[in-house]
């Protein structure tokens, strides 16, 4: 084991800025949504919108430094062990079998996390924005003149942006649950907070072999 | 004498009808129903003398009533079932001494009693706007801008700006906010939004009738009960009529959240001899707009219901004579007798009556324009955007946030919430005795 510098600080700012917006903007939002009651819906579509554009400038932000230091290769999909990935998700995690991939400052995701992180940017957060400045900035039709937008309906929007809004919820109780399957169940969290986190050095196989599919078995 | 005081009907467009004379010389209403007939005691707010029936001579600007609008002196007074005829206790050469432009008191003379009462007809519009505090009307009240009904009903040549839409329907001569106020009057961008489909009156009359009730309900056909052969009234706790042997029984309500509609400006009426379906209530008037309808927006209304006399075997509405000015005329109030009351109305109408009648549910929307509250209590935001029982519950065709929600998506996200947070659970309950009983078994 080597304690490794694994996430730089304007990563573990952003992680932590994203993760406040997001369960912010979720509250803010549901309440938007009629499903609870907290701040009064006036504050909740102020908080919202205060909070969407904070949300955008942090993307913005993210975007720069991904691309800059190239850290977002690190997101890219890929086949190569996600059957194993999940495979040791359903069986090998309970046998206390070793991950299947090995996390390196370089390959810090699993090809699962690469799989749904990667959805998440291309995909959720992208309609998540796109819808969120239509219904913020959208107009119904008017005679004589074009303001901002001329949208006939707010139906499309607003129910794509629930349906993300769904979906980054159950990403969230996932991802708090999942955070607690590294190394030991707070270890993820520690690196996350500190940037450094105790990985396996280089051995000789540095692949991990997938697991097999045999019952677990009691000795 | 272009004025609409004075012919008591315009020239409009009407949908469906085409371009008619409509007024209230030949519009019913679920009031009092119409004037047909019973103009010596309705007409008293006619603006002339002697309009007494339908001959009465428009022409003649000697029969022009002046002081009903221009007395300054707050004394005159027309007679009551005097066609407009001025009373004669009213000393006229002091009035004529102080004329000038209309006041509260003239206009409130008329329109806060429509009806036969004190805010029965429009529920915004009654005599604590004569002097209301600021809570009533933020505009009219004394110790605010204390405004006084023709600073927005200004007026060139007589023609005044404002109708009501229970005798005309076209979208112009309207008195608009915007006259005064800009159409984006709010500071939050948000609530400036709103102003595209929903109009101030919307959210800032968050109730009518604040002082005194207005009318909701009025059923004709319990009308004619006689104790030892006289008419009678009966009021409820407050004082309020609840029963009339010549009206029929009321319902009446107070600081009454509005009805909501979409409302283009445009209406169409029931004009006397259009044929009804008694089998639903018939709207008298019906005011036109939809979300989808760019000119509409939400407007707050009161819907007056009634239960009113219909012939059963022409299926329209009967102009009943009411008012009786000599014995024997058929008049309802005198005689108690529907028959005679509807064939001497119809008489009037020129229309044929069969012999048969019924009660035939009606409604009107009078759209709600007064009372408007100082900004602290307009409505909020959530009284609306919520999924029960917000105002707008019973508008459809739009999605409004807070109040609606795709029924798919709901179930659909609900369910992967609770299978994620399920699936957490049971993971992590396996994994946590897995891993003690590898401990013990060590």
């Amino acid at each position: 084991m080597k304690k490794e510098y694994v996430y730089k600080a304007f990563e573990r700012f952003w992680h932590w800025a994203q993760a406040a917006l997001i369960i912010f903007l979720g509250v803010t939002g549901f309440e938007i949504h009629g499903s609870i009651r907290f701040f009064g819906f006036d504050q909740a579509v102020r908080y919202h919108n205060v909070a969407a554009i904070s949300f955008i400038i942090l993307i913005v932000f993210a975007i720069f430094w991904h691309l800059t230091t190239g850290e977002w290769r690190q997101y890219m999909p890929t086949w190569k062990n996600l059957r194993a990935q999940a495979e040791y998700y359903v069986f090998g995690i309970f046998r206390n079998a070793p991950h299947p991939t090995r996390k390196t400052v370089l390959s810090k995701l699993n090809p699962l996390q690469k799989l749904v992180y990667a959805g998440l940017k291309v995909l959720v957060i992208p309609v998540m924005v796109v819808s969120g400045l239509l219904y913020m900035f959208y107009r119904y039709p008017q005679h004589n003149e074009i303001l901002s937008l001329n949208i006939g309906s707010l139906e499309v929007i607003a129910v794509l942006h629930t349906i993300g809004a769904f979906l980054l919820v159950s990403f969230f109780i996932a991802h708090l649950y999942l955070g607690t399957t590294g190394r030991t169940v707070t270890s993820n969290l520690k690196a996350m907070i500190t940037g450094y986190e105790e990985l396996e050095e280089d051995s000789v196989d540095n692949k991990a072999q997938p697991v097999s599919h045999e019952p677990v078995l009691t000795k | 004498m272009h004025s609409t005081h004075w012919n008591w009907e315009r020239t409009e467009y009407v949908e469906g009808k085409g371009i008619r004379a409509i007024g209230k010389r030949n519009v019913l209403n679920n009031f009092c129903i119409g004037i047909s007939g019973n103009q010596q005691s309705c007409n008293r707010c006619h603006i002339g003398y002697g309009y007494a029936d339908a001959s009465f001579n428009f022409n003649d600007s000697l029969n022009v009533d002046c002081l009903a609008c221009h007395d300054n002196s707050a004394t005159y007074l027309k007679a009551i079932g005097g066609a407009g005829l001025p009373d004669s206790s009213v000393n006229l050469s002091f009035v004529a001494q102080h004329v000038g432009k209309p006041q509260r008191t003239n206009c409130g003379t008329c329109h806060f009693f429509g009806g036969g009462g004190n805010n029965v007809k429009h529920g915004d519009l009654e005599m604590s706007m004569f002097d209301p505090s600021r809570d009533v009307d933020v505009h009219m009240a004394s110790e605010g801008s204390d405004m006084q009904c023709v600073d927005c009903h200004s007026a060139q040549k007589h023609q005044m700006l404002g109708k009501m839409y229970s005798v005309s329907s076209m979208n112009r001569g309207r008195v608009e906010c915007e006259h005064c106020h800009s159409a984006m009057p709010h500071t939050d961008d948000v609530l400036n939004d709103h102003t595209l489909k929903v109009a101030c009156q919307t959210c800032h009359i968050p109730t009518y009738a604040k002082v005194n009730p207005t009318k909701l309900f009025w059923d004709w056909s319990t009308a004619g009960r006689l104790r030892n052969g006289e008419p009678f009234e009966e009021k409820d706790s407050a004082g309020t009529d609840v029963y009339m042997s010549i009206k029929g029984s009321f319902v009446w309500g107070k600081n009454i959240k509005p009805d909501y509609i979409w409302f283009n400006g445009t209406a169409s009426h029931y004009l006397v001899g259009d044929t009804l379906d008694p089998s639903r209530p018939l709207q008298l008037n019906v005011l036109y707009g939809s979300y989808d309808d760019p000119d509409a927006k939400i407007y707050p209304v009161k819907i007056h219901r009634a239960k009113q006399i219909y012939d059963t075997q022409y299926r329209y509405l009967i102009q009943p004579k009411t008012v009786s000015t000599k014995p024997g005329d058929g008049g309802y109030w005198a005689e108690f007798n529907w028959d005679r009351a509807a064939e001497e109305g119809m008489k009037q109408v020129n229309l044929p009556y069969s012999g048969h009648y019924g009660f035939v549910q009606t409604e009107m929307y009078w759209p709600v324009n007064h009372m408007v509250s100082p900004k602290s209590q307009a409505v909020q935001c959530g009284e609306c955007h919520t999924r029960e029982n917000g105002r707008l519950a019973n508008l459809s065709g739009f999605y409004l946030p807070g109040r609606n929600y795709n029924p798919w998506v709901e179930f659909l996200g609900v369910g992967l919430l609770v299978l994620t947070l399920a699936a957490t659970v049971v993971h992590g309950s396996v994994r946590f005795l897995m891993n003690r009983k590898r401990k013990g078994s060590n």
